[in-house]
């Protein structure tokens, strides 16, 4: 029995990739049938998908001790590859085939104020949050801000700063938590905050700023809106990793005094 | 051929990925810095230009549409190799962090949508517009 799961393991992890489009296929498919049968498309079969993929990085990282979720099991590595960034970008820049230009240009000055905002936003919050917990200096302050940004420009600002490595990893799982719940809530608010038409998309795209949960959320909510909200979400990063270490820091230490 | 679209869709991205890069380098930061967000510019730009003189064939078409229509399932993937657990376990701090700025943003949505003008015609260009699958 266990030399036959060799032998079909060695299969699966030498075409790993091939692995990881039938597994994802399946997932996909169950969950679309859960959206239909269970939920009679209340709920999105994309959102169940996405779930229940959630679901499994938990699992993964549970019994193999690792950061890959899911992919972090031999066999399974090839959902890393489908799911890295390399075939994300391509297929997101891929959505916005077909969009028209001027739609973008009309949204050009409230996408800017929401990318200012959302970065500005969220250091703020972040910030408080971390003085209320007992980090009190300017760095860390800044540095957890910058996690409730995205969880790259937490540790991107902690280390330009000198933050402790403790506190880049609360910056981390700050922007990991922000990831998660905006790939999981953006359905079910969808409808409260106008999330229906190109131009609410990219503004959400700009406060929300991470990639992941922007991509995930749109997805689940409405598939047409996704070009829009990953478009402005990509500049989020970037923005925040430029402010944060020097405006924002600037700030917070003009205000807390170390 | 398929090829030619995928081969239009690669180029935009990595001429996009080398353009967001050198802005880090110009602004002194070691990120990509909107690459995508040029790539998805660049693609709208050409692909309308190559369609109106008549350069996409529906094979060509095909090449890009593939891509757009497997998104979700690699969103999926990409969720399922999140590290979930190190969110889950990064401290009250964290969450709270994340949660609260996620319900902020959340509320800012409606109050910035309001700026500018209304969005009418842009919803109804949305009705009639489709991408990929209508998953």
């Amino acid at each position: 029995m266990n030399e036959l799961w060799q032998a079909i393991e060695s299969v699966l992890t030498k075409y790993s990739l091939v692995t990881a489009f039938a597994v994802v296929g399946t997932i996909v498919w169950i969950s679309y049938g859960i959206s239909a049968k269970v939920t009679r498309h209340r709920m999105h079969g994309s959102a169940i998908a996405i779930l229940v993929g959630l679901l499994l990085a938990c699992i993964g990282g549970v019994v193999t001790d690792g950061e890959k979720g899911i992919a972090d099991i031999e066999c399974l590595a090839g959902i890393g590859l489908m799911g890295g960034a390399m075939l994300r970008d391509f297929a997101i820049v891929a959505t916005a085939f077909g969009v028209r230009l001027d739609e973008f240009l009309k949204t050009g000055l409230s996408g800017v104020v929401s990318l200012l905002a959302g970065v500005l936003m969220s250091f703020l919050i972040g910030a408080i949050i971390a003085y209320g917990f007992g980090y009190r200096d300017a760095v860390s302050m800044t540095t957890i801000g910058g996690g409730a940004a995205t969880y790259i420009v937490g540790p991107v600002t902690g280390t330009a700063l000198g933050a402790t490595s403790e506190v880049i990893a609360l910056s981390v799982a700050a922007g990991l938590v922000k990831s998660m719940l905006v790939m999981t809530l953006t359905p079910f608010v969808a409808k409260w905050i106008g999330l229906d038409n190109p131009r609410s998309a990219l503004i959400f795209g700009g406060l929300m700023g991470t990639t992941s949960g922007v991509a995930g959320g749109l997805a689940a909510t409405d598939e047409r809106l996704v070009p829009y909200g990953a478009m402005t979400a990509t500049f989020y990063t970037g923005l925040g990793c430029l402010l944060g270490p020097s405006v924002i820091f600037i700030v917070i230490r003009a205000i807390v005094g170390t | 051929m398929a090829i030619y679209g995928t081969a239009l869709l690669s180029l935009c991205l990595i001429a996009g990925l080398i353009a967001g890069k050198l802005i880090g380098l110009a602004i002194g930061i070691d990120a990509n810095v909107g690459g995508v967000g040029i790539a998805m510019l660049l693609l709208i730009l050409i692909s309308g230009r190559l369609q109106i003189s008549g350069f996409m064939a529906k094979p060509t078409q095909n090449g890009v549409l593939f891509w757009s229509s497997i998104y979700i399932p690699i969103v999926v993937a990409m969720a399922a190799s999140q590290n979930v657990r190190a969110a889950l376990s990064g401290g009250t701090a964290a969450i709270i962090a994340g949660v609260v700025v996620v319900i902020a943003s959340f509320a800012m949505v409606p109050l910035i949508s309001r700026i500018g003008q209304s969005n009418d015609h842009l919803k109804s260009t949305l009705e009639s517009a489709s991408t990929g699958d209508d998953a």
